[in-house]
């Protein structure tokens, strides 16, 4: 408890690789949730004690397979009702749980707990440059409240460059 | 021969001369019609010795039949189903273990669906009971399916597996499925994110109640929202949802249940009372150590891990719930399971790891 400031969070975590149970690299971190201004995100300070695995060469598969797509992609409902996801559309899924990943760290506070539950859209924007592009339609669910959030967000990737999110 | 008193039975008629006719002789007519026939000189030849042979046959290959396509034994636990193959695969599980269980009917939803429970009973007049449900949030589906599996387990292994057998042999089980039907069929045709009762909240567009913050256990507290549209709504006053009236009922006239488990996910949790209070429940030392007890037990199995204790220390404060109603009214050991996963797929937990 920082008196005036807010709440500060010392924290040891494990990460896991989700397509890997067995690969995990520990992590510390510092989270400041802010006292006075309720609407800026939470700071985050980490350290990754060892590497992450590389992972170019599914990257770049992905990343050659939609480029070479003759129209944009389009799907709905990832996973559909009975949680299954198609092999096609897994990169999308992994791509759109990083990004709500950074809009759920933008809208966090002591009292959230938000979860991606499906995507209802996603539709693929064509771009002039390397960048690929997607506008997806998710559902948060909020443990707290137990509330379904819509949320609109724009995710542009490049194997190189990373993942971006514009709300 | 339609003139003699034989009681044949013409299964073609005789048109003209010419044209055969075909009958069916009963045994104590046979020596009479053979020799009228051959007397007459009319010629006959046997097309089928036995008749109730044939029908003997036809009648053992059509039950074989029936019972492949609605044995328990063949119906796919590995996938999600709908209201009606679940409540088809109950009327299954009660025909083929008739000693055993038996369906009941404890009311109704709000858009009158029936509410079934399945009573386990080897006997006896109303034994110390277990309550086990599932599905009272409708878009939890794990639960109703982990439901049903572990309905027909326990039908299953009565007198194979220890633990069952010793609980059976002196205690009745009743499971009720599916809790939220309204809600549950809701989420097959229209919003699979549905979790509440489909009620109509007067004054409101907004539908349904949050069954689980609607049971008169510290009621109306800030565990619960006043806001109709809102997920955690309480409704209008405890126990205004038929769904939740109707175990209330049950429970209280039965007057002998001893436990209370309310399946819900996602999480992995297993909780105790309260969640309307920071107080430790009178029984906190015991319950804790049976949570303990079998969170360790469950992951013994498959090493899956689930954390413990009671609701408000665990999860949040809710009021309102099924278990604090149960505790407070004389069951102490009620209990809240949050099953799998921890939030990669929540709610659409991929049907192949239904079965753990």
């Amino acid at each position: 408890d920082i008196s005036d400031v807010g709440h500060k969070y010392h924290l040891e975590l494990v990460l896991e690789d989700v397509l890997d149970k067995d690969s995990t690299v520990n992590c510390t971190a510092e989270v400041l949730y802010h006292l006075a201004n309720k609407n800026i995100a939470p700071d985050v300070q980490f350290t990754i004690e060892g590497e992450l695995k590389n992972t170019d060469e599914a990257d770049n598969m992905f990343y050659n397979r939609i480029r070479s797509l003759e129209k944009e992609l389009v799907a709905e409902n990832i996973p559909d009702s009975h949680g299954n996801v198609s092999p096609e559309m897994e990169p999308i899924h992994l791509l759109a749980w990083v990004a709500s990943g950074y809009v759920i760290w933008q809208n966090s506070t002591e009292n959230t707990k938000f979860q991606l539950a499906q995507i209802k859209h996603v539709k693929q924007v064509k771009r002039s440059d390397e960048y690929l592009e997607f506008d997806y339609m998710i559902l948060l669910h909020e443990m707290v409240s137990q509330e379904i959030i819509p949320w609109q967000m724009t995710v542009l990737w490049h194997p190189q460059h990373g993942v971006q999110v514009t709300q | 021969l339609s003139s003699l008193p034989h009681q044949l039975d013409f299964w073609h008629h005789p048109t003209s001369p010419g044209h055969p006719a075909d009958l069916r002789v009963p045994f104590p007519s046979l020596q009479a019609v053979k020799i009228f026939l051959e007397s007459n000189s009319i010629s006959y030849s046997i097309m089928i010795e036995d008749v109730q042979e044939l029908l003997d046959e036809e009648k053992k290959t059509m039950m074989r039949s029936r019972r492949t396509e609605r044995s328990t034994d063949t119906f796919d636990f590995a996938s999600y189903h709908t209201i009606d193959e679940i409540y088809d695969w109950m009327d299954m599980l009660v025909d083929d273990h008739p000693s055993l269980v038996s369906k009941i009917q404890i009311g109704q939803s709000f858009e009158n669906r029936p509410l079934y429970v399945l009573k386990f009973s080897t006997g006896g007049s109303n034994r110390p009971a277990i309550w086990l449900d599932t599905g009272i949030h409708s878009r939890e589906w794990i639960t109703q399916a982990t439901g049903i599996w572990t309905a027909n387990k326990i039908a299953k292994e009565y007198g194979q597996d220890p633990s069952i057998t010793t609980i059976l042999d002196s205690m009745d089980i009743f499971f009720e499925i599916i809790t939220n039907p309204d809600g549950f069929a809701f989420t097959h045709s229209s919003n699979r994110m549905w979790r509440k009762t489909r009620s109509i909240n007067a004054g409101s567009n907004c539908v349904g109640v949050d069954p689980n913050r609607n049971w008169d256990a510290g009621f109306g507290g800030a565990g619960s929202s006043s806001n109709p549209c809102s997920e955690t709504y309480r409704g209008p006053y405890a126990h205004s949802e038929s769904e939740v009236k109707a175990i209330v009922d049950f429970i209280s006239s039965h007057g002998n249940v001893k436990s209370v488990i309310s399946i819900h996910s996602y999480s992995q949790m297993l909780l105790f009372p309260y969640g309307y209070k920071r107080a430790p429940a009178p029984d906190h030392q015991e319950l804790n150590e049976v949570a303990k007890k079998a969170v360790n037990s469950l992951a013994a199995v498959y090493g899956t891990k689930y954390t413990y204790g009671s609701i408000v220390d665990t999860i949040y404060m809710a009021d309102g719930t099924t278990i604090d109603w149960a505790y407070d009214n004389g069951v102490k050991y009620s209990f809240t399971f949050e099953l799998r996963d921890t939030g990669r797929y929540g709610f659409l937990l991929p049907s192949n790891q239904i079965i753990p």
